[in-house]
């Protein structure tokens, strides 16, 4: 059964009326029941934790499984032993987060002097990137110090960031760094 | 976090000092609630009364950056008044250790003082004049009595001996019957079964004595017998989802994955290097953990290099960067270093240092100077645009910038671990939006193209061509490939106490990882987080321990070793039965014979090391336990703590900036080692009259950090639309302020518009014969968004100070003017 947005709305009120009227007799459970598949029957359900600060609440996307394929709802997860279903107002609001029609979508360039910004591929922006890395790199790279010691790293290029990447990126991301010989590398636990 | 969240209701008294929890971390007070609801007393000191005040049994308020005169204070009032665990912290700190003849405390500075001729760092100690006297095995010497005038305990009283009610009431501005008050409430927690615990956060860090705040609240907790156990810790609330684990995973120049040290020009060779950092104890009580770092250190070379890491080659040690000794390349001086023209290629990922670093003017005006930026984000910012922010000139701008779009969390998986230290696995849901790709695609796929422009060639192109990266599955990024690798694999067929290990398994814990070359680990402390057994952070049951002291040991997973609580060998006494009876963490229940113990069995969490308690039940003393705190060397809690820069017991400086020119505790008005800043960016003023007010930056429940999350989004921006100053009714009359008006704010360093928002919630502070009036900020807007570029960042007037020991700024306590526009 094909359930649009309209049809939803009047379901649920009914649902909300049933509520206030339950004395009377009637038999809400199909139509309960039916309001609570609606958001698993045509979505896929994962858990998450919370992208915000550090208590780690556990919260439940609903993705759909048809049309775009983008978020239906997000709301805290009940089974989660921290927040049982809680969640603050940002929390709350994940879904904007994601479905956000601010969100940046394609690499951009700004060129040297300009004033705007023009969209260009992935391909186009990593591999000058690239290039850049290595310019920068062996123009600065220090083999030994006044010293004689060997140090084999640059202090021309800088790193900071993220805690707000997941573990397995954070740990890929400083092997990258420090094999580039990169010294200056940083993130929001130092501030 | 020592503890984790759901442990907080199993305290007795909780101090919030430090940080606003009711609104940071809103759901944290589920279990501060459930506490109360047990009768637990809540304490709220901050300068403002804030949503955690509202909720709080005590509430009294101090002077932004005079946390170590409140709590010096603290310690005094437990000593002279006997709430210390005498039991506790004779066995397990160093309260009975003696220090030696050379150590002296005169005139607010500590032996060994010299100051430097050049900064950052305003000068630095000669750390041996702390140390401990030996005894002819090298153990240290103590006096478990705590008598010798020269032991730890009798120092403490001594120092803080000056930190008397008047005198810290003078400094912070608190009433003296407040202080009694919070005293009295929170030493109670020394008595055997209590539990007192510490919820801080920024508020505690970002400070020039932002480490010894922590110490101070560090050596309470040890007084009072408060570490290791349930409803105890010390607790730092962290404030973004993954800052645990981005910083075990030493995003940070100055340690490794696991807090493994960055090797020193002067650690020429592996061998050196190891011997350089391993530490030794002689003492054969002390488990000295980190004697075990060439394991883990042998161990990540092996994940970093794969087969191209041998012992013919180092385990290819000499690939990776080493840091001249002496130099600090910290937030600050990255941006100075950039500042000053030396840097020429930047990335910013996933990071808005525009508006989230102190001095943002200039961080913006360094940006202006490289040649190229990368900035990963999930929305165009302040960052990435800077070129076209107030005060710029595209036109004059030459920084080349390149701006790649990540998804956002639920687009992809991974793990991220949380202040209490779980590591927690999250799935995908939708796919990542556009054209946006999860970081660790984008971090592979950029390796990939690195790797490309070295195979022609290059300058030292070794550890680049070498750098094992093999982290796909049809192409796209792994994360479970990476998980496994941070767990370690053992790389040959192993044999360890009878038991074989074959090649290509996952190591089951660190305590299994090798020094020669046979294992990979990525990061040893979360070696024992995806086994054979399975991702061990996607686990989701809900069985507790035996007491429903909220462990939830099969849920997630935490480091290390899944320990939920760490320290917890010293939540027992010596004989192995806990102080608290009810709220038990680990319980020793092995068999007794003739009162020996003669098998060995822990109850409850994964203790600190599964050895036997140190006395037997008739009171005589083992010879194979171990004392508790096994990663210090000596293997004592220390009260005492000769390894940081800027002395071993806190003293209370005033900040960079303060409204008041005398420091009535000691003649040093600043920390002495603190890090200033000195280029013609980086001003400072303090007891100027033309910023007489103290300032502090906070955070509100509806934003997110410097806000490019959360600005973006309209149901937020209409909880929280603008900038806004707030300041006392007081405050407001005297400058003709009226609520909801516009007005500027201003430092030595910038300015920033705000709504004025007069408030009870800021009362002004008597200090001395001084009246002083704090305002507060929050940190969270820039101009980027809203697009009407009016709203602006905090970090615009914040100052070019840090503390000693981390660099964290100092962006809790400055000072400012406030004026009608």
């Amino acid at each position: 059964m094909d359930v649009n947005r309209r049809q939803f709305i009047q379901i649920s009120s009914a649902t909300a009326a049933g509520l206030a009227v339950g004395g009377l007799g009637f038999d809400l459970a199909p139509v309960k029941a039916h309001a609570g598949m609606l958001k698993t029957k045509y979505a896929k359900e994962t858990t998450t934790i919370c992208c915000y600060c550090a208590v780690g609440c556990g919260a439940i996307v609903h993705t759909s499984k048809r049309g775009d394929g983008r978020v239906l709802n997000i709301e805290g997860d009940p089974d989660h032993v921290i927040n049982r279903g809680a969640l603050c107002s940002k929390g709350a609001s994940l879904k904007q987060l994601v479905e956000n029609e601010n969100r940046l979508t394609q690499p951009m360039y700004r060129a040297p002097y300009a004033d705007k910004w023009q969209s260009v591929s992935w391909d186009w922006a990593l591999e000058r990137i690239a290039e850049r890395v290595k310019k920068t790199r062996d123009a600065s790279f220090i083999r030994k110090n006044e010293k004689g010691q060997t140090v084999n790293h640059t202090t021309a290029i800088a790193s900071v960031g993220s805690a707000a990447m997941d573990n397995e990126e954070c740990w890929t991301y400083q092997a990258l760094m420090r094999a580039l010989g990169l010294v200056y590398i940083e993130h929001q636990a130092r501030i | 976090m020592t503890n984790h969240w759901i442990d907080i209701k199993n305290s007795d008294c909780i101090l919030i000092m430090g940080s606003n929890a009711a609104e940071n971390h809103p759901v944290s007070f589920k279990y501060v609630t459930q506490a109360m609801e047990n009768g637990a007393t809540l304490i709220s000191v901050d300068p403002r009364f804030t949503r955690t005040s509202a909720k709080a049994d005590i509430y009294t308020s101090l002077r932004s950056g005079t946390d170590i005169a409140f709590l010096g204070g603290m310690i005094k009032y437990i000593l002279d008044n006997g709430r210390f665990n005498q039991e506790y912290i004779s066995l397990y700190t160093n309260a009975p250790f003696i220090v030696g003849k050379s150590f002296k405390f005169k005139n607010g500075l500590f032996s060994g003082y010299e100051k430097n001729a050049k900064g950052p760092a305003a000068g630095k100690y000669d750390k041996s004049k702390w140390a401990f006297e030996m005894d002819d095995k090298g153990v240290p010497r103590m006096d478990r009595r705590l008598k010798h005038k020269r032991c730890v305990f009798q120092l403490l009283k001594k120092h803080y001996q000056r930190y008397d009610l008047k005198t810290v009431s003078k400094i912070t501005g608190t009433a003296v019957a407040d202080l009694k008050r919070v005293y009295e409430a929170y030493s109670t927690t020394g008595t055997r079964g209590k539990a007192g615990t510490i919820m801080y956060a920024m508020g505690w860090t970002q400070h020039t004595t932002g480490t010894q705040n922590i110490r101070t609240m560090s050596i309470i907790q040890l007084l009072l017998g408060n570490m290791g156990v349930a409803g105890g810790g010390v607790n730092a609330l962290r404030g973004e989802s993954n800052v645990q684990g981005s910083t075990d995973h030493c995003l940070l120049w100055h340690i490794w994955p696991g807090y493994l040290k960055t090797p020193r020009a002067s650690n020429t060779t592996l061998t050196a290097y190891n011997e350089k950092w391993t530490p030794s104890s002689n003492d054969p009580l002390s488990a000295n953990w980190w004697q075990n770092y060439p394991k883990y250190s042998v161990s990540l070379l092996k994940s970093f290099f794969g087969d191209k890491a041998g012992a013919a080659n180092d385990f290819g040690y000499e690939w990776l960067p080493k840091v001249d000794d002496g130099a600090v390349y910290s937030w600050f001086d990255l941006f100075d270093a950039m500042y000053k023209e030396k840097i020429k290629g930047f990335f910013a990922w996933g990071q808005n240092p525009a508006c989230s670093g102190s001095n943002a003017n200039k961080i913006r005006e360094a940006m202006g100077k490289l040649d190229w930026m990368v900035n990963v984000n999930l929305f165009d910012n302040e960052t990435g645009s800077f070129w076209q922010g107030p005060g710029m000139t595209p036109g004059d701008i030459k920084t080349e910038v390149f701006m790649l779009p990540a998804c956002v969390s639920v687009e992809k998986e991974g793990s991220i671990t949380n202040s209490g230290r779980w590591m927690q696995w999250r799935y995908q849901g939708p796919k990542p939006m556009g054209n946006s790709r999860p970081d660790g695609d984008i971090i592979l796929a950029l390796g990939e193209k690195i790797k490309e422009v070295y195979r022609d060639g290059g300058v030292f192109p070794e550890p680049i061509a070498n750098l094992k990266w093999d982290y796909t599955t049809n192409g796209m990024y792994d994360p479970h490939k990476v998980a496994r690798e941070i767990n370690g694999y053992f790389l040959k067929d192993v044999t360890i106490k009878g038991t074989t290990y074959p090649k290509g398994s996952l190591v089951p814990s660190f305590a299994f990882l090798q020094a020669d070359g046979s294992t990979s680990s990525g990061n040893w402390l979360y070696c024992n987080s995806y086994t054979e057994k399975g991702n061990m952070a996607a686990r989701r049951k809900h069985k507790d321990a035996v007491n429903q002291i909220g462990l939830y040991p099969e849920f997630a997973w935490c480091w290390p070793v899944n320990r939920r609580i760490i320290y917890n060998r010293a939540s027992v006494d010596a004989k192995g039965v806990p102080w608290d009876r009810r709220d038990w963490v680990i319980y020793f229940r092995g068999n007794e014979k003739d009162g020996k113990y003669v098998s060995k069995k822990w109850l409850g969490d994964v203790p600190d090391g599964g050895w036997y308690p140190m006395q037997n039940p008739d009171g005589s003393w083992r010879d194979d336990s171990k004392y508790p705190f096994i990663m210090r060397k000596h293997g004592h809690g220390q009260i005492f703590g000769p390894g940081l820069a800027d002395g071993p017991f806190p003293e209370h400086y005033e900040p960079l900036e303060c409204p008041v020119e005398k420091n009535y505790l000691n003649p040093q008005m600043l920390n002495p080692t603190a890090a200033i800043y000195a280029t013609a960016a980086d001003a400072h003023a303090t007891c100027d009259p033309r910023f007489p007010y103290v300032a502090t930056t906070y955070r509100v429940s509806e934003h997110w950090q410097t806000g490019l999350m959360t600005r973006t989004q309209s149901w937020l921006m209409e909880l929280q639309p603008q900038m806004f100053v707030e300041m006392s009714e007081e405050l407001a009359r005297l400058k003709g302020i009226q609520n909801g008006q516009r007005v500027m704010v201003r430092s030595a360093r910038g300015q920033v518009e705000c709504s004025a928002i007069v408030t009870k919630r800021f009362k002004p502070f008597r200090i001395g014969s001084l009246t002083v009036h704090q305002v507060g900020i929050p940190w969270h807007y820039g101009w980027r968004w809203p697009s009407n570029g009016k709203e602006e960042s905090a970090n615009l007037l914040t100052p070019p100070a840090g503390d000693p020991n981390t660099r964290i700024p100092e962006t809790k306590a400055f000072m400012v003017n406030v004026a009608k526009r």
